[in-house]
């Protein structure tokens, strides 16, 4: 599963990790990330996300 | 404000901006500075610059130590433009083809403020560059408090250049934190609370990262206030503790009113929670200023609201309230409401949806009363305030 990074203020969102403090799951992969959840480190909205290369 | 010599051959050559009362919805009863520092060494180095009103003043106070002109390196800590509204001035000054360094979000962000194409050099996290007998690090702090935001490190003299972070809105002859009392942790503690608290994780993570960088620090140079020379501990160890959010044992109990029934209701629950020894102020706010109010809930362990109804809203001074406080993230918060109404009284509920919004700790629905208090109304609050108290003290 790949880790998505904020352009805006480099927030990782890590699919293993979820976003337990808005209710994701672990396990929940970025595109099933509902529409309207924002970046937990800045509050950018999902847009703004951007795949990141694995090394 | 003349330059002032910090460390050999490093200047602070910024300015005091006495008089503004108002910084973006932030009270500053004591005016702001606004810090940028020269570092004299092979490639002669400007950090950072001041509002655009006070650039002529900049340049004065360089043109003190140096020919403006013989600077090599100009170097944006941040771009928000009381620290770049002097860039365009400088530049055109010192020479546009001279090289401005800052973060990979500032190169976008300063392209969004200015329309001059400067000579930009965009810097990745741990870059280094050599000044000759110095050497400068920058270090991004995305978030603290803008994505663009990065501190430079001066590891000869262990002066880190903080932009934003650990400064204080305070305009004064003194520089140093050894030359004013305890007092500049009042003002440090307000900027905290209105302009960091919501970035919180962020600095536990940042505090985390320089002690495990092993980074020496001697100095801190904020870009507003005071210089921590002689404790940089302290402003350390008071943002540690301000970051993890641990309340101390007090209760604000905020509220507006609009024939002081709301009023007798805040005084009697704020009596409630001093009986159970608990320090507890009822703050009406429309006596207060937002950012005062704010610099008292970072460290309470209870925000207790109270509105009128007014048209089957809040009273609009309170929305204000819960909105400012809402986009600053509060964490481990206790909440409760109140109000007196006329007849539809929705404050209550209203109140208690935005403080669920900002997952505060509801320990009671509230207490509304219709019109004025009597003493079975007055008996409700301060009972309400003693829960409020007891809860606390646990």
């Amino acid at each position: 599963m790949d880790k998505y990074v904020c352009s805006m203020c480099g927030y990782i969102y890590d699919p293993k990790q979820g976003d337990m403090d808005n209710g994701i799951s672990p396990g929940t992969k970025f595109e099933d990330l509902p529409d309207n959840w924002k970046c937990p480190g800045c509050g950018a909205s999902k847009e703004k996300f951007k795949k990141m290369r694995t090394q | 404000m003349k330059p002032i010599e910090i460390a050999k051959d490093i200047y602070d050559v910024g300015v005091n901006d006495w008089n503004i009362r108002d910084f973006h919805g932030y009270s500053t009863y004591q005016g702001t500075s606004y810090n940028a520092f020269l570092i004299i060494d092979e490639k002669i180095t400007l950090i950072d610059t001041v509002k655009k009103e006070f650039a002529d003043q900049l340049l004065e106070n360089i043109a003190k130590i140096v020919d403006p002109k013989k600077i090599d390196y100009v170097i944006s800590n941040h771009t928000e433009m009381d620290h770049s509204g002097g860039l365009p001035r400088i530049l055109h000054y010192i020479g546009e083809d001279k090289p401005l360094y800052c973060s990979k979000m500032g190169l976008k962000n300063l392209s969004r403020h200015f329309p001059q194409q400067w000579n930009y050099h965009g810097v990745a996290n741990g870059e280094e560059l050599s000044l000759g007998k110095r050497t400068l690090t920058f270090l991004e702090t995305r978030m603290l408090h803008w994505p663009d935001s990065m501190f430079t490190y001066v590891k000869e003299d262990k002066i880190l250049f903080s932009s934003d972070a650990f400064g204080q809105h305070y305009a004064g002859h003194e520089k140093f934190d050894d030359q004013l009392g305890d007092e500049i942790m009042f003002h440090a503690k307000k900027y905290y609370a209105n302009i960091l608290l919501l970035y919180s994780p962020l600095i536990l993570k940042l505090l985390n990262n320089v002690t495990e960088l092993g980074l020496e620090i001697d100095m801190i140079c904020p870009d507003h206030g005071i210089i921590w020379r002689k404790d940089p501990g302290r402003i350390i160890n008071a943002y540690a503790k301000w970051a993890s959010q641990e309340p101390e044992q007090k209760a604000v109990v905020v509220y507006d009113t609009m024939w002081h029934s709301t009023e007798t209701m805040a005084e009697a629950i704020a009596q409630g929670i001093v009986e159970e020894g608990v320090i507890a102020r009822p703050i009406h706010i429309r006596s207060s200023h937002r950012s005062d109010i704010m610099t008292e809930v970072l460290d309470a362990a209870a925000v207790i609201v109270g509105s009128p109804t007014i048209n089957n809203q809040l009273f609009p001074t309170v929305s204000d309230f819960l909105i400012y406080m809402k986009g600053l993230k509060p964490k481990n918060k206790i909440g409760a409401a109140f109000g007196s109404y006329g007849w539809s009284g929705e404050s209550v509920k209203l109140i208690n949806q935005e403080l669920e919004a900002m997952k505060f700790d509801i320990i009671d629905p509230g207490v509304k009363i219709q019109y004025v208090p009597d003493q079975d109304g007055k008996n409700a609050c301060f009972e309400l305030g003693r829960k409020i108290g007891k809860t606390i003290k646990r």
